[in-house]
């Protein structure tokens, strides 16, 4: 299955720790070393005791689908329609949100309040590999943070 | 409550608005578009350019999807020969009037005396027959996304049809709204626009014609998105006391609202089935004595047909989550209902000129010059507001 078409991120030193956490297979979010709150996205300090020095993070990977929609427009050569775009809010803090593809169930399956765990999709890159952070539903309450090549669905199925 | 002679809203007014030609596609010249526009309102207004000492526009020298942005600033400064006082433009503001609200400030503090204020936009004609591209699409597989937009066009979702359709959904989901209740916005519109001979589409919709179009993002067909067009539309504001012996009975500025208590991001709002219009809409309340049951007519912004239906709970019309019930049916928000809503027939139907139709059509009612259209009863106050997701801004006008 080829690799679909993405737009990808530019990679900065802010961003790096998120768009490659994928490479071990964890998904990865800036971290305030003094008040332990996740800051997504990243910036330089601490959004709430603007302490600075975040450091990278690993969560489990498990989070909630907050809000969906299936799309049917065809925006960007690439995806295979229709596809679903999804909030979801992450276990570990729920007000931290992403935009994100639910992937490994029709698109009309995915259901607000739906369990999911994350599942990365790997983009080689000369500028810095990327790893989209996916979401599928959730196998079992523990399931996490599998590392796969690209997802069996050839991405936004 | 800050007191009535702090406000700056009562030193300014609207005392001139004017459009260009308006069409799907119309193929001239964008910056002739806008100028047509800007003379058009001047002459409403009884003024010259000799008389034009502010300049105020949304969104300004900006890169956005093509056609977004028909003419800057600087391009309507120079054009004309304006000698100005005072100017501004840029994205970052309270929603497109928000660089209205700007021309209110200006007047209101003394930098200006008359502020031409536009919009321009030729979405049309760049945008072509070929369908509507996503945001960065047109770049090619070399683009990467930066800033706000890399937490959403790596997953497909390059267009606020995608972002504020998961809001919608989730509305639908807490609320039980649906897409029979939002169907009422799109065919009120177009009720509307049969009324008005500069709409884009004035044939009747029924409500099977809704649910025969093909869908875009769920719960979004195509009939809950604006239609792209090319057209201008430019307003003067004036300060009160030089708005005396002008052509035309002033428009008086009530209220604005421009606050954004949430954060600013499409994802990332507190409330995911709320937006920035909550927090716009209710700072206008506290900068007037009138209340939500004053207004004769809403021009309320439906880039989106949701967005609409949102500001309507957002400005106290209904409670928070009883949009669905409100509109269901359409007999309140109709022409003869008891909140005339988008009496021009909105950006679904009289085509995206992006937030400053529904302030150009709130003058038209107030001052009675609305023709078949024309709410009876001689509206004595509207409500023009415009944006969706981060981006929100609010007028409250009276004759």
């Amino acid at each position: 299955m080829p690799v679909p078409f993405r737009i990808l991120p530019r990679l900065d030193d802010l961003n790096r720790p998120f768009w490659q956490g994928g490479g071990s297979g964890e998904l990865t979010f800036l971290t305030c070393p003094a008040c332990d709150r996740i800051q997504h996205p990243p910036q330089p300090l601490c959004a709430f005791c603007h302490a600075r020095g975040l450091v990278p993070r690993a969560v489990s990977g498990r989070a909630r689908v907050a809000a969906v929609t299936v799309n049917y427009q065809n925006w960007m050569p690439g995806p295979e329609l229709p596809y679903a775009v999804a909030i979801v809010e992450i276990d570990e803090d729920p007000s931290v949100r992403l935009t994100t593809n639910i992937v490994g169930c029709p698109a009309a399956d995915v259901t607000i309040g739906m369990p999911v765990q994350v599942v990365f999709e790997h983009h080689p890159d000369p500028h810095g590999d990327v790893w989209l952070p996916l979401f599928e539903p959730a196998a079992t309450p523990t399931d996490s943070g599998r590392r796969v090549s690209l997802s069996p669905a050839g991405g936004v199925a | 409550m800050i007191p009535p002679e702090d406000r700056i809203e009562q030193r300014s007014c609207i005392t001139g608005i004017g459009q260009s030609q308006i069409g799907r596609r119309l193929h001239r010249n964008p910056l002739d578009l806008t100028l047509e526009a800007c003379l058009a309102a001047i002459e409403d207004a009884g003024l010259t350019t000799a008389d034009i000492d502010g300049l105020s526009t949304y969104p300004g020298m900006q890169v956005g999807n093509p056609g977004f942005n028909g003419a800057s600033a600087t391009d309507v400064h120079d054009a004309l020969r304006l000698e100005l006082d005072w100017f501004d433009s840029g994205i970052e503001t309270a929603g497109q009037l928000g660089s209205v609200i700007k021309a209110c400030l200006a007047v209101g503090a003394g930098l200006a005396n008359h502020v031409l204020c536009f919009r321009s936009v030729w979405e049309g004609s760049a945008q072509g027959s070929g369908g509507r591209g996503g945001i960065g699409s047109e770049n090619g597989p070399g683009f990467r996304a930066s800033g706000m937009l890399q937490w959403t066009l790596p997953f497909a979702a390059p267009s606020a049809a995608i972002w504020l359709a998961l809001v919608a959904n989730c509305h639908f989901h807490r609320y039980g709204t649906t897409r029979e209740q939002l169907a009422q916005i799109a065919l009120n519109g177009r009720r509307n626009a049969g009324l008005n001979p500069d709409a884009i589409y004035r044939t009747p919709m029924s409500m099977e014609d809704y649910f025969a179009a093909r869908m875009i993002s769920s719960p979004f067909c195509l009939f809950d998105c604006d239609v792209p067009c090319d057209g201008a539309t430019a307003v003067v504001v004036s300060r009160r006391e030089r708005a005396r012996d002008l052509r035309r009975p002033p428009v008086r500025v009530e209220a604005v609202g421009t606050a954004l208590r949430g954060r600013p991001s499409w994802d990332q709002f507190d409330d995911l089935a709320a937006m920035a219009n909550r927090d716009a809409a209710a700072h206008m309340w506290t900068r007037t004595e009138l209340k939500p049951a004053d207004v004769d007519v809403a021009q309320l912004y439906d880039g989106f047909s949701f967005l609409a239906l949102s500001w309507i709970e957002a400005l106290g019309f209904c409670k928070v989550g009883e949009g669905g019930p409100f509109i269901e049916g359409g007999g309140r928000i109709a022409r003869e209902g008891e909140l005339p809503l988008n009496t021009h027939g909105g950006q679904l139907s009289a085509g995206r000129l992006h937030g400053y139709g529904f302030l150009h059509e709130a003058v038209v009612q107030l001052r009675g010059d609305g023709g078949e259209r024309q709410v009876a009863g001689s509206p004595e106050v509207a409500v023009a507001a415009a944006g969706g997701g981060p981006t929100s801004g609010c007028l409250l006008l009276t004759r």
